[in-house]
């Protein structure tokens, strides 16, 4: 117990001195179509430049049915005196029913619908599984949409359970129907980002708060 | 038509010596058979996970997932300080006998709304019954309870 106390304390001390650099497994979470692909991307290209995308993104809910993984993005501080390095995991969209029905509305056909289903409840499993590798988290909101759901609710409620430390993005504020207020009222003990990951507005203020929780 | 709508009231008593999966196979089991379930008390934070990741599990061309709502009474704010403690006194001897849990099947219930001082559970006909008319374009109809 003492010997791994002076180990955290020398550690701390030493990256003090020299620059720090912390090394932490990031996770974007969230339901379906709230924008997580779009701002993994926005991230990978901020940090390790364009070409490096994550994902593909579409307006087709679970079109991201496996968690991604990309290694090695460093982030800067304004200042540039602390750097993060961060594995990003880009997960599933978590949901609590999936319907292949739903996909043969946008117009696919039956037996692609039948596979996207299914590949997107094994996606849901797995990004639940991942939740207990993961030193932090950005919870991604789309702010058009009520935030009041039970599956928002869980998977909050799951990372405080677990001692994870939470970032809420709220996403898409560049739509008319945003409501940044909405998500803020509905988890008052989180700190809330407003963003649009597609236009990049606000992203600096992302970076600030992501340096503030998982630091 | 009538349709018949099925709640089943399931007493904490009932799962509270039951293990986590336990639990969540008894709840299952009953949104299976095209119920509603309504628990009295909430599950875990890690339970609620686990309920959702079982229900993905068991997906199929019939069984399309659950609406969940847990109402909890914990989670109403109060700015007195008696108050706030009489809750957390309350909180630390009924723990997750609190409150109550909705849980029904996709393919009844199409969405659970929360509001402050009521519930509504959207739902649509159970479409296994009259396949012909959806292909038809009857479409579903919406009943606000």
């Amino acid at each position: 117990m003492i010997k791994k106390l002076m180990s955290k304390l020398m550690d701390k001390f030493l990256t003090g001195i020299f620059k720090r650099k912390k090394k932490i497994r990031l996770g974007l979470y969230g339901p379906p179509n709230g924008g997580k692909t779009t701002l993994a991307n926005k991230i990978c290209e901020d940090w390790l430049g364009k070409g490096n995308a994550m994902g593909t993104v579409s307006a087709i809910e679970h079109e991201t049915r496996e968690v991604t993984v990309k290694e090695q993005i460093i982030v800067k501080s304004k200042d540039n005196k602390k750097e993060i390095e961060f594995t990003l995991a880009d997960t599933p969209g978590i949901a609590t029913r999936i319907d292949y029905e739903d996909f043969m509305k946008k117009g696919m056909k039956a037996k692609e619908a039948k596979k996207r289903a299914k590949e997107a409840t094994k996606g849901v499993i797995d990004a639940i599984k991942w939740l207990d590798e993961m030193d932090c988290v950005i919870v991604v909101l789309d702010s058009t949409k009520d935030p009041y759901s039970q599956v928002n609710i869980t998977i909050i409620g799951n990372l405080a359970a677990r001692d994870i430390p939470v970032l809420v993005v709220a996403n898409k504020i560049d739509m008319k129907k945003a409501n940044v207020k909405k998500i803020e009222n509905a988890f008052p003990q989180y700190s809330v980002v407003p963003i649009s990951a597609k236009k990049g507005k606000n992203i600096e203020k992302f970076y600030e708060s992501l340096f503030e929780v998982a630091d | 038509m009538i349709h018949v709508l099925t709640i089943e009231f399931i007493p904490y008593f009932e799962i509270e010596r039951l293990d986590s999966s336990a639990r969540i196979d008894r709840l299952l089991k009953v949104v299976k058979q095209n119920k509603i379930v309504l628990l009295e008390g909430r599950l875990k934070k890690t339970e609620e996970s686990d309920l959702i990741a079982k229900t993905m599990s068991m997906i199929d061309e019939h069984f399309k997932g659950i609406e969940l709502a847990v109402v909890d009474p914990d989670k109403a704010e109060s700015r007195r300080f008696i108050e706030r403690l009489r809750k957390e006194v309350v909180s630390l001897l009924l723990g997750d006998r609190q409150g109550f849990t909705i849980i029904g099947p996709a393919n009844i219930v199409k969405e659970i709304k929360k509001d402050p001082n009521k519930i509504q559970l959207l739902t649509e006909e159970v479409r296994e019954k009259f396949p012909h008319k959806k292909k038809q374009g009857s479409s579903k109809k919406k009943k606000r309870r």
